[in-house]
């Protein structure tokens, strides 16, 4: 019974403090030089950074970094990848040739490396990052949008519709959007799971949002250095960090069962 | 036989294109003066000059592909802005400790993932199922930055078992290796587990054991065997992501080969060897991808025969 609940709770956990972190009274960038390095107690149940900064307070704020680079990479990947998929699926032809071509090329490159690329050239901060990951996240999305409706395009009623003259756009957004919508959501499940990581690999690299901003990324990064001495700096962000990915996905596995969605990849 | 492997050739050779006018881009994207980024605000403007000049930012836009295009053809990938050496010359350097990484972690994956899998499969719905795919999952979900810092914690800084970096003999390679390999050692092993669930459906497995053979013998010579395919498919198509995580696992090792010259560049904004690493992992993904799909339209004649998919 715990079991079955505890991925949806970690989840909703991850949204509440993520969108009234602000609220809490917390102190992320309150620097106390008498506690650097400092386990646990009573005042921060998970101790304190190379800066002597409360790393609870500084968890909850990487937890908003990464929830709101999750869903705004995964909403603007979601809506221009099933848009240039359906478009290209639908109308076919050269422009259906063409799209899946640029698809192919962007599959050829591993999505992390352009990721890294664009966001080092682009520069570090939290806009950044949400551009450089969708640049990479349209993709998968686009590749299902296609394949979906190109199995649909040529049922019944989207038929009827086109002989009633209904514009194509009408029909992709009538009679095809709500057919493919299951996989679709399946997938920017495991897309927010795909993005938490990146996100806190880029920042990890030092690509990712600045200091005194935290990311789970950058926690761990600082904590590298004084592993020997505070492993608490390293441990609590990427506890965290898998929890999450671990409940989407969980979450993910669940609602394709629900929605009773195909294997993403057969 | 030949249509399938000219197709496929075609293919790939649109897609380098793609990923070379990709990787062109990258540079040119940029919002703002890449010059200006590279050398910072306060440099002067003849340097500027000699270096815009020097990367023929200074001619239009297409001359600029052209000149890249036709370099990439003598292996002429330009001069790191950094080093001051030909990129082709440091990317040698770098190459045979990106791929000894990849390959030891691939056996790494092979190794955990096999037996992984075909205990789920051979024990489906029992507690070594839940407990193997459970694993899996976890795998899947833990960043390797997270897993490499870990790694190094217990097994270098405790027990003093591997060094804590750099790329010193064998020993300093095991650490790597495992950090990269558990990803996808956690994905092929849903993988053996589903195609070995296919397989030990199949007439023939009913056959062998008919025959009296033991059901080790069983999994061992006709299931596992069968389910090698699609799972060597699936290695050759996850070194893409395998290749990509390691620009982060060489940065947390220190280990020197091209993703930690990637991470190095981008600090150093060198874009030209930005560039040309992000080009040469593509590049060696794809054509790995395309020798795995040619040696299999070899062994296997359903593939070529049903013309691919």
């Amino acid at each position: 019974m715990i079991g079955k609940y505890f991925p949806a709770f970690i989840v909703c956990l991850w949204a509440v403090f993520a969108l009234f972190g602000s609220f809490m009274g917390l102190s992320p960038d309150a620097i106390d030089l008498s506690k650097i390095l400092h386990g646990p107690d009573m005042h921060s149940l998970l101790g304190y950074d190379d800066l002597g900064r409360p790393i609870l307070d500084r968890l909850i704020m990487g937890a908003q970094t990464s929830f709101i680079v999750a869903l705004w990479v995964t909403l603007i990947s979601l809506c221009i990848g099933t848009f240039i998929g359906a478009a290209s699926a639908y109308f076919g032809g050269w422009l259906d040739l063409f799209v899946v071509r640029i698809i192919d090329v962007f599959l050829a490159v591993p999505g992390i490396l352009l990721a890294i690329a664009f966001a080092g050239i682009m520069g570090p901060g939290i806009e950044n990052v949400v551009i450089a990951l969708s640049i990479v996240g349209w993709v998968g999305f686009a590749r299902l949008a296609r394949a979906q409706v190109m199995a649909l395009k040529h049922r019944d009623h989207v038929q009827a519709a086109v002989s009633l003259g209904t514009s194509s756009l009408v029909i992709i957004r009538r009679h095809l959007l709500p057919l493919i919508s299951a996989p679709l959501i399946v997938e920017a499940t495991f897309s927010i799971a795909g993005v938490v990581i990146a996100e806190a690999g880029l920042s990890f690299l030092g690509l990712g949002v600045q200091p005194p901003a935290a990311s789970w990324g950058s926690m761990i990064r600082d904590g590298t250095a004084y592993m020997l001495v505070a492993p608490h700096m390293v441990i609590s962000p990427g506890v965290a960090m898998i929890l999450i990915v671990l409940s989407v996905n969980l979450l993910g596995d669940r609602l394709r069962d629900v929605l009773d969605v195909r294997g993403r990849k057969r | 036989m030949l249509n399938y492997l000219a197709s496929r050739l075609i293919s790939a050779i649109f897609v380098i294109f793609g990923v070379t006018c990709l990787v062109f881009l990258l540079i040119h994207m940029v919002p703002g003066d890449p010059v200006e980024l590279m050398l910072g605000e306060s440099a002067r403007p003849a340097d500027r000059e000699a270096l815009r000049h020097s990367l023929g930012l200074d001619q239009p836009v297409l001359t600029q592909l052209g000149q890249y295009l036709s370099g990439l053809m003598t292996l002429d990938l330009g001069t790191s802005i950094h080093y001051r050496l030909p990129i082709s010359e440091l990317l040698a350097q770098r190459i045979p400790a990106t791929a000894q990484l990849a390959l030891v972690s691939i056996v790494v994956a092979i190794v955990i993932a096999f037996p992984l899998g075909a205990i789920a499969a051979v024990r489906k719905g029992t507690a070594w199922d839940h407990t193997a795919m459970g694993f899996s999952m976890l795998g899947v979900s833990i960043p390797n930055f997270w897993m490499g810092p870990l790694l190094i914690l217990v097994f270098s800084l405790w027990l003093g078992w591997f060094p804590v970096s750099g790329k010193e003999g064998f020993l300093s390679l095991v650490l790597p290796a495992i950090t990269l390999g558990t990803a996808m050692a956690a994905i092929l092993a849903r993988m053996v587990r589903s195609t070995l669930l296919e397989v030990l459906n199949e007439d023939y497995i009913r056959t062998a054991r008919a025959k009296g053979l033991s059901e080790a013998q069983v999994i061992r010579r006709h299931g596992l065997r069968n389910a090698l395919l699609p799972v060597i498919t699936l290695i050759g198509l996850q070194l893409g992501t395998l290749l990509g995580g390691a620009v982060i696992t060489e940065t947390v090792f220190s280990w020197p080969g091209v993703g930690q010259l990637t991470i190095e560049a981008i600090q150093r904004r060198d874009y030209p060897v930005v560039q040309a690493c992000v080009l040469l992992i593509s590049l060696s993904y794809v054509v790995v991808n395309v020798l795995t799909d040619i040696i299999y339209a070899v062994i296997d004649p359903r593939i070529r025969l049903g013309e691919g998919e």
